[in-house]
């Protein structure tokens, strides 16, 4: 559904993304690892078109994102880092606003909204204002926003960053749940969450990928099969030569 | 047609935007008070002893100059601001619908605020007979200055994610555009340069431009004029945008 090759981003003169390549097929969960500021982000906006690739190229379920950017766009759900929101409206309305925007109109919009009011439990602020939401509630709103098309792609950027403990756990549910539908892609800093929730996983570090595999196969590499090991082996130089 | 609703969604959520916060209403009822106050007091309405909106529209670039900028300051740095922008970007739409659902809603808002002027205009016509042909005319042309004003707003909005930023810049732009026709900046200019480049200056102006409506002559050039000063503008807007992505 997904394939990435050769991607670069170039900022000025800061390499952001360099080089990357892999796929995502339907049903696969893709978690994506690396410190701030390692280009993660970046490469997840290349993807869902809100920025242009300095090199390579980007197709979603066969569009290229640069060339086909609407029919590519109309098959992802992306949940931006910030999960961002209009603070003057409400929850309904801002998804109301989302489904129109994704093409759905009159019951199939009802419809929708109920369905991801109810899979992100936001029953209780239905017609709250988004500026008055705590965080959590706030996430999940985007990621309900996100959800709202049911879309086969999912891009979600620090899913769980925010949330307490029992919502982390809900949102790394809804992800297993939904992935044998979808082909899903997520960053993260936490790497039980690789464990748990992912098919596979990349660990970047400055722009570059560093390793691929299963989480298995991640661990495997680590004499104490410990994947934070791995991850600190892998990026930890650069962040003290950073430092 | 899917590119009319896209804009039609994005209008919808704009303008209630405006009416969800105080916004909408602190800028009407300055508007109007400032309308009445420029029209009946420092343009001696009833002193004039004509049936005519004059007094009216000559202060409507002026009054605009401060509030428009404030309506148009928004659109995009709260976008920015917010991150709203990621969202709105990422959804399969083009970048030309969202900036013209913007623009349109607020210039909507500008028409219901210009609108609501009609009690200056009930006054006018009980008091005597003016020509209501000529105070159409200025009501189209006071709309398309508006709509100029607001598509630099919308411009110099997209500058920056600071909304005071934002809202500095386009009143110099626009001030620009009023004092490069604005009589007394004319005359200084005769003085030091040809009458042909004075006038190539002051036909950018908007002053030159509305002065036709004002007088109910709606002039295609005029027309044609705030119609490409709103299209560059915009057009700008959407060079900007892009330019912001692709580092």
């Amino acid at each position: 559904m997904i394939k990435v090759e050769n991607l670069c981003k170039h900022f000025g003169a800061k390499i952001a993304v360099n080089d990357i390549s892999f796929t995502v097929e339907k049903g696969e969960v893709l978690g994506f690892l690396g410190p701030n500021g390692s280009g993660k982000s970046t490469t997840m906006r290349i993807i869902t078109g809100y920025y242009p690739a300095t090199s390579g190229r980007v197709t979603v379920g066969g569009f290229d994102v640069a060339e086909k950017p609407i029919e590519a766009k109309r098959l992802m759900g992306y949940l931006p880092e910030s999960a961002p929101g209009y603070a003057d409206m409400t929850v309904n309305g801002f998804l109301g606003f989302a489904a129109e925007l994704r093409g759905l109109t009159g019951s199939a919009k009802k419809a929708a909204i109920d369905r991801v009011i109810e899979m992100c439990f936001l029953q209780a602020v239905v017609y709250q204002t988004i500026d008055t939401l705590s965080k959590g509630y706030k996430h999940r709103t985007c990621l309900a926003q996100s959800l709202i098309h049911d879309p086969q792609v999912l891009i979600m950027d620090e899913p769980t960053d925010g949330l307490d403990p029992n919502q982390k756990h809900e949102v790394r549910n809804l992800i297993r749940k939904m992935a044998p539908e979808k082909a899903i892609i997520f960053s993260t800093h936490i790497l039980e969450e690789v464990e748990e929730a992912c098919t596979r996983a990349i660990i970047i570090d400055r722009g570059r990928m560093v390793a691929s595999g299963t989480p298995a196969e991640l661990k495997a590499r680590s004499p104490s099969g410990k994947l934070d090991e791995v991850f600190r082996a892998l990026t930890l130089s650069d962040t003290v030569k950073a430092a | 047609m899917n590119a009319w609703a896209n804009i039609k969604t994005i209008m919808k959520r704009e303008l209630g935007g405006y009416f969800t916060s105080p916004i909408a209403y602190v800028f009407l009822i300055i508007f109007l008070l400032l309308t009445g106050f420029f029209t009946f007091t420092i343009g001696n309405f009833f002193e004039r002893g004509e049936a005519s909106l004059v007094s009216f529209f000559t202060w409507h670039p002026w009054l605009y100059l401060f509030l428009v900028p404030a309506v148009g300051m928004r659109l995009w740095s709260e976008e920015r601001r917010l991150g709203t922008m990621e969202l709105l970007l990422t959804m399969p739409m083009t970048a030309w619908q969202a900036i013209l659902g913007k623009f349109l809603a607020s210039w909507a808002f500008l028409a219901l605020a210009l609108a609501l002027t009609f009690p200056v205009w009930i006054t006018v016509n009980w008091l005597g007979s003016p020509d209501n042909g000529i105070i159409a005319a200025g009501y189209v042309g006071s709309l398309f200055l508006a709509g100029s004003y607001l598509a630099i707003s919308c411009m110099t909005s997209a500058m920056t994610r600071n909304q005071v930023i934002s809202f500095i810049l386009s009143v110099v732009i626009c001030l620009f555009f009023i004092l490069a026709g604005y009589t007394p900046i004319t005359d200084l200019l005769t003085r030091v340069a040809s009458p042909v480049v004075v006038d190539i200056i002051a036909s950018f102006s908007v002053m030159t431009h509305f002065e036709g409506f004002q007088r109910g002559v709606i002039d295609l050039r005029d027309f044609l004029f705030f119609v490409s000063v709103i299209g560059f503008a915009l057009f700008t807007t959407g060079v900007i945008i892009r330019g912001q992505r692709a580092g």
